[in-house]
């Protein structure tokens, strides 16, 4: 250590230049202490609000310490207004959760044949994936609005089902991809010299390690589908509406309903939250399409 | 120790994929290529049914006139459309406030990002938890926020950038400024709402980048002597080069894309209309199918131009995965 010190072309590490480092390290720590904070305030204030009356939501300057109450998240709720928020939370969670496993079996035996058996030209394939994603969805809204009025579909859960399943397959593939190359060759290579056929492979040796990286595209294209409103907006009507439809059509001209949007909001966020902390590890793989580790 | 593992376990299987293509192997049975393919071909006809139709009948409508609500006139209208697109002066300013709030989104969050990304890369007390403060923006479902920055952080009279701004008057004394900020910069304020949900984006896959940084590498140009500026410039930032690239051509392709921020905010207003709303409006309020779709290959277009770069990022990082 001393040595590697001595080594050093400029030897001036007396104690002033290292007690300016640590002050100078001290300093941006608490700069990145800010940032942070700054970023969070307005998540903070969300949480805050939602627990305060109506009056207190809509003070000026904003009354932080008024008293706490349930009454904003009763209102959205359906307190008072008898419209209650449970039935296009379930269309959420249907489409979203339903999507998502409907990606997962898709993607998984897709995934395999790219990267654990490749096929020919699989990276040219993989980029065909990726395309698709990259074009905007909102291209393709009229026809599949049009075929849903023809196929008698519009507000039926099952076509955002089928949208949402086309979002995410193409990250889907590209992540599932990026995790199964981590699956050592070597145990593949044993199991189908002991005769396993690639069903089995798939299930009981591939699918086991890399448990992990298919939690994590779950939970991220979970993520996904629970946030659209595009789509959910124009396809569904009065059955099939999800929860972020529903939060649009929250807020009304009359009287206040900021304690109430901000419990509606937090309401919707909770999942989405839960399910990033879920995948945070593998967070960056994932919304990098496997690129970065 | 355990990474080693892992790395030695990790190479042959990317030997064997190099193999696997190569001439000069024993070639591979029909049967049994067609039993590799298997397994692909569920997910690639699903995708090319549902999303390459859809395309070929946007292009198709494009051409056409119709509008759902005079159904009668529908017929052939060669460029027509994409004429107006290009000249009616609303749409003209659609496609100029999509570049801008795209441009402008993406460049600052980037910058932020990284700057965010540089603080949190190096050791300090509660790093974890600012760590998790920056996240979290990026999980509030997008329409939640939305709402949030128009209604509780906005609004003139009882938002909390003007009641900071009392606040803060009320200490000093004097009646505190309390301008309408959505009235008289709404394209700056679906920009800030939007710069706040995508930076986390940004930061979380620089600092990944970041830490991959070859740590003896840092040593050895700290041991010589290199200033942190040097190490910053002649290291850090050519290493960071593609990740930069991929952060911002991936955060280019969602932003491109903001719909709900401007529905929610401005519904359009004020010139805040970006593409993805007009073909929304074009087609759900005035229904001119064949006007939303010549729209809706316009942005295709733009979309592709970026699309390309952004693979092309993406196959070099993959051709160095490979290496």
């Amino acid at each position: 250590m001393t040595a590697a010190v001595a080594q050093r072309p400029v030897a001036v590490t007396d104690t002033r230049t290292r007690r300016k480092r640590r002050v100078g390290n001290a300093l941006l720590g608490l700069l990145a202490w800010l940032i942070g904070i700054f970023f969070i305030i307005p998540v903070l204030y969300m949480v805050l609000t939602s627990f305060h009356s109506e009056a207190d939501a809509s003070t000026n300057p904003p009354s932080i310490t008024a008293p706490l109450t349930l009454q904003g998240y009763r209102q959205f709720f359906g307190q008072g207004t008898n419209t209650s928020p449970w039935p296009y939370l379930a269309n959420s969670v249907t489409a979203s959760v339903t999507s998502t496993i409907l990606v997962l079996l898709l993607a998984f035996p897709a995934a395999y044949a790219l990267s654990i058996r490749p096929v020919r030209k699989w990276s040219d394939v993989l980029f065909f994936f990726l395309s698709t994603k990259m074009l905007p969805l909102v291209a393709g809204l009229l026809p599949i609005y049009l075929f849903a009025q023809k196929a008698h579909l519009l507000d039926n859960i099952f076509l955002l089902i089928i949208v949402y399943t086309t979002m995410n397959l193409p990250i889907a593939v590209w992540m599932m991809r990026s995790f199964l190359a981590e699956v050592p060759i070597a145990i593949i290579e044993a199991a189908a010299i002991d005769g396993a056929g690639i069903l089995y492979t798939m299930r009981k040796i591939v699918a086991p390690i890399a448990v992990p990286g298919i939690a994590a595209t779950a939970l991220i294209c979970f993520i996904f589908s629970w946030n659209e409103l595009l789509f959910a907006l124009v396809l569904t009507g009065v059955q099939a509406q999800t929860a972020p439809v529903f939060l649009t059509s929250f807020v009304t001209s009359q009287g206040l309903f900021l304690a109430k949007v901000c419990a509606a909001a937090v309401v919707v966020s909770i999942p989405v939250v839960v399910a990033g902390f879920a995948a945070q590890d593998k967070l960056v793989q994932g919304l990098s399409l496997g690129a970065v580790k | 120790m355990a990474t080693q593992v892992t790395e030695a376990e990790v190479r042959p299987s990317r030997v064997r994929r190099h193999r696997a293509a190569a001439p000069g192997e024993p070639p591979i049975t029909p049967r049994e290529r067609w039993g590799r393919r298997a397994p692909l071909l569920p997910a690639l006809v699903f995708l090319i049914i549902v999303t390459q139709l859809p395309f070929v009948a946007t292009l198709v409508i494009s051409f056409l006139r119709w509008n759902a609500l005079s159904p009668q006139t529908r017929g052939w209208a060669g460029f027509s459309n994409y004429k107006k697109v290009f000249t009616d002066p609303a749409l003209r300013s659609s496609v100029i406030f999509t570049i801008v709030l795209t441009a402008t989104v993406v460049i600052v969050s980037l910058l932020l990002g990284l700057a965010i990304a540089l603080l949190l890369d190096r050791a300090f007390f509660g790093r974890g938890v600012v760590r998790t403060m920056m996240i979290t923006p990026f999980l509030i479902v997008p329409v939640a926020a939305a709402l949030l920055f128009k209604h509780g952080i906005y609004n003139a009279s009882y938002g909390l950038i003007n009641g900071t701004l009392t606040w803060i008057w009320d200490i000093f004394g004097g009646t505190a400024p309390q301008p309408d900020w959505l009235t008289d910069y709404p394209k700056i304020m679906i920009e800030i709402q939007l710069i706040w949900q995508w930076t986390p984006f940004m930061m979380l896959i620089l600092l990944a980048g970041l830490q991959s940084r070859d740590p003896e590498v840092m040593e050895a140009a700290r041991v010589d002597g290199a200033s942190a500026w040097q190490m910053f410039t002649y290291i850090t930032l050519p290493h960071m080069r593609q990740y930069l690239e991929l952060a911002a051509l991936l955060a280019t392709i969602f932003v491109l894309q903001t719909f709900d921020s401007v529905f929610v905010i401005t519904s359009g207003g004020l010139g805040t209309a970006n593409l993805p709303y007009t073909i929304y409006q074009t087609f759900f309020s005035a229904h001119d199918y064949g006007l939303a779709s010549a729209q809706g290959v316009v942005v295709v277009v733009g979309s592709l131009i970026v699309a390309t770069l952004a693979l092309r990022t993406v196959s070099g990082l993959l051709r160095e995965e490979k290496r």
